[in-house]
């Protein structure tokens, strides 16, 4: 019947990289701007990642002189590189130019994708491998080494030993943003942004320092997504288009969690869940059903955003001034 | 004065409404800057002079007359998307479902050229693919819009997951009436008979649909600034407040403009499937619903002014293609020139909203 053990595994590898998309995500709402680009920095924060850690397997002789600390370090910081850039293009065109952040968010999506597969394809070209895909194996295996002992812990290692350690980072990332928002004043002072930019300017926050910093450092956690995505879930391989919608997936789990990254722990892994179930429902010769379970995710999702709006709870309400430009001359 | 208190460089202040030329030079002067910026990257991609990367781009769009027509039906096809969302748009209500509202009108269209091609005759055939698709997509847009309306549930993220929905909806059935057996795929439908496809219009296949979306285009700008429901639309875009002290049934008007954008959603699909494609597919929409935000927006929700931003975007992307192709580069180069030139746009808006007053002009005045 339905395998628990090895389902809940699957389902946390599959939840990471919506973790971190909608914990960027979710620090970038509280300061007002709706970033729909998020799906595109995910894209760009991957091929980052998997542009640094060619260059240095390209580098060097042989895989075996790999530096195990660089081999981590140099897609890390190529990955957080590349997403900084995508999130201060956004930040650019909406907070200093205050341009609409609808149109924005989905250029740079466009843009993004556009960034992923043209530089993977590039890649793939460049490897000259004839499968459509370049495989990173090697610095795959050091982003994928989880703890010595956890085969040894028996089902527990199974269900919490078993990552690679950006998937740690994942949750260390979403608590500690978390309490952030919540228990300290520089996240007061960001969600008084997000609610009600106005306010905060007269109180002397400096609201489009605010929006810039949370919405790139937004963009930075949600490029890790994209870099766990190849380097961990996917081994290394790098093909094009592979990510999927994984992205919007990551901003519907934003509303599923009401804007608390703690809760996007467990409803990440949730979400990890469904999006596989279709895998592990016996549906037989029956493959058109399993396209059906595709859709939980979004499903679960409106039932949620309606529910929070019929609910009219006022701690789980979007930031009230999301998606709107702040011009201080404006009443 | 206070030393510690330095007048900035600049500060931003409003302007009042500019002329329209003046709003369209600097976006012009936009469009030619990114396309400088465009050709210095595909230079430093490829190592080929600029003149003759122009000339790519313009080959790709008009090289041959099968270019220009395919040119111009997507150019018709993302207008039509575009003509769809905008009436939400004008409402602000962020309509980012298009694809979503257009995939609901292909099924439709194509539920009724698979279920029906045994029972009905022809003519029956293409009247129901057009209500149902119409309806489809109306349908497919008034969900999100009663919640809108009702409870005030936030209409862009509900629109982008009703996207999701759909598209399943339809990889189930792509599943289901799959042909032949097993493939996962539907084929073309009715290829043999023809039944349900939509008539060709003097001996050009792609001619229908441009003719319906040039009309279409006509009327939506008729309706949007000459018609009581249009100025409906517009006091509850600029103030919901007032459209209530003026006693204008808000709700109602979300529910209605939405009926009417996602109907002709639908419609988009119904010429996908019936006169183009002939086939379903999750993709068939092809991310048009998105981008007809963009366009729609780049023409200030303007219809006609549509017909240049859709031909913008799409000469973009066929020239793109062509640079891909002919240069050896990937097909998704496309997408970074598209939005390289869209963040210029994007960011030209400011340049017409709002001036920059350097501190020495400022001083000026003062004196």
């Amino acid at each position: 019947m339905f395998d628990l053990i090895s389902f809940i595994p699957r389902a946390v590898v599959q939840g990471i990289p919506l973790l971190f998309g909608s914990t960027g995500e979710t620090l970038t709402e509280k300061s007002g701007n709706l970033n729909l680009g998020i799906p595109g920095v995910m894209y760009i924060g991957g091929i980052c990642g998997v542009i640094g850690a060619f260059l240095y397997e390209q580098s060097l002789p042989t895989p075996a002189d790999m530096n195990g600390f660089l081999a981590v370090a140099i897609p890390l910081c190529t990955c957080l590189l590349g997403s900084l850039l995508a999130g201060f293009i956004y930040c650019f065109l909406t907070v200093t130019l205050r341009a609409n952040q609808n149109v924005t968010g989905l250029a740079l999506t466009t843009f993004g994708v556009g960034i992923g597969n043209f530089f993977g394809g590039s890649l793939i070209k460049l490897s000259g491998s004839a499968v459509p895909s370049i495989a990173l194996s090697a610095t795959s295996a050091y982003f994928h080494r989880s703890l010595p002992f956890a085969d040894k812990c028996g089902v527990f290692g199974k269900l919490f030993l078993s990552y690679g350690f950006l998937a740690y980072v994942a949750v260390a990332v979403a608590l500690i943003v978390s309490y952030i928002l919540r228990h300290t004043r520089l996240g007061l002072h960001l969600r008084a942004v997000g609610e009600n930019p106005n306010t905060a300017d007269a109180a002397g926050i400096n609201v489009g320092r605010y929006k810039y910093a949370a919405t790139c450092i937004g963009s930075m956690i949600a490029g890790l997504g994209g870099l766990y995505y190849v380097m961990d879930y996917a081994s290394g391989v790098w093909s094009n288009n592979a990510f999927g919608d994984r992205g919007w997936l990551a901003i519907a789990l934003v509303i599923f969690t009401v804007w608390r990254p703690n809760i996007g722990v467990l409803a990440s892994f949730l979400f990890g869940g469904l999006y596989i179930l279709h895998m592990y429902i016996p549906s037989g010769m029956n493959l058109a059903v399993k396209e059906l379970y595709k859709m939980l995710p979004y499903v679960v999702t409106i039932i949620v955003l309606i529910f929070t709006s019929l609910r009219n709870k006022r701690e789980s309400q979007p930031p009230a001034s999301l998606g709107l430009p702040y011009f201080r001359e404006e009443r | 004065m206070n030393k510690d208190t330095r007048e900035p460089l600049f500060h931003i202040s409003k302007r009042g409404a500019v002329k329209w030329y003046v709003s369209w030079l600097i976006r012009g002067s936009a469009v030619l800057l990114a396309l400088v910026v465009c050709a210095v990257i595909t230079m430093l991609m490829t190592g080929e002079n600029p003149i003759r990367i122009y000339a790519t781009i313009i080959n790709g769009s008009f090289g041959t007359p099968r270019k220009i027509w395919v040119l111009m039906q997507n150019i018709s096809m993302l207008l039509c998307v575009s003509l769809a969302v905008t009436p939400a748009f004008r409402m602000r209500f962020w309509n980012i479902g298009g694809e979503g509202q257009a995939l609901a009108g292909c099924f439709a269209s194509a539920a009724c050229m698979i279920l029906l091609r045994d029972t009905l005759p022809h003519w029956a055939i293409i009247c129901c693919m057009v209500v149902t698709s119409i309806a489809a997509g109306a349908l497919w847009g008034a969900i999100p819009a009663i919640f809108k309306a009702r409870w005030n549930t936030n209409e862009t993220l509900f629109t982008l997951m009703m996207n999701y929905i759909a598209t399943q909806l339809v990889a189930y059935f792509c599943v289901v009436w799959e042909s032949p057996k097993g493939s996962g795929q539907i084929g073309v439908i009715n290829s043999r008979t023809e039944i349900g496809w939509l008539p060709v219009v003097g001996g050009q296949k792609y001619l229908l649909n441009i003719i319906i979306v040039a009309v279409l285009c006509v009327l939506m700008y008729i309706y949007l600034g000459y018609s009581k429901h249009g100025y409906e639309i517009a006091v509850v875009g600029e103030s919901e407040r007032t459209a209530r002290y003026v006693g204008i049934k808000v709700d109602r008007i979300i529910i209605r403009t939405m009926l009417l954008s996602g109907g002709i959603c639908g419609l988009a699909g119904l010429l996908l499937v019936g006169s183009t494609n002939h086939t379903l597919t999750t993709t068939l929409v092809g991310g048009r619903g998105f981008t007809a935000v963009m366009v729609s927006w780049l023409a200030k929700f303007n219809p006609v002014w549509m017909i240049l931003t859709s031909f913008l975007i799409v000469f973009l992307e066929r020239g793109a293609g062509e640079i891909s192709t002919n240069f050896g580069l990937n097909q998704s180069f496309a997408d970074i020139l598209t939005g390289i030139i869209l963040f210029f746009i994007i960011g030209s808006d400011f340049f017409i909203n709002y001036r920059l007053n350097f501190r020495h002009a400022a001083g000026k005045e003062l004196k």
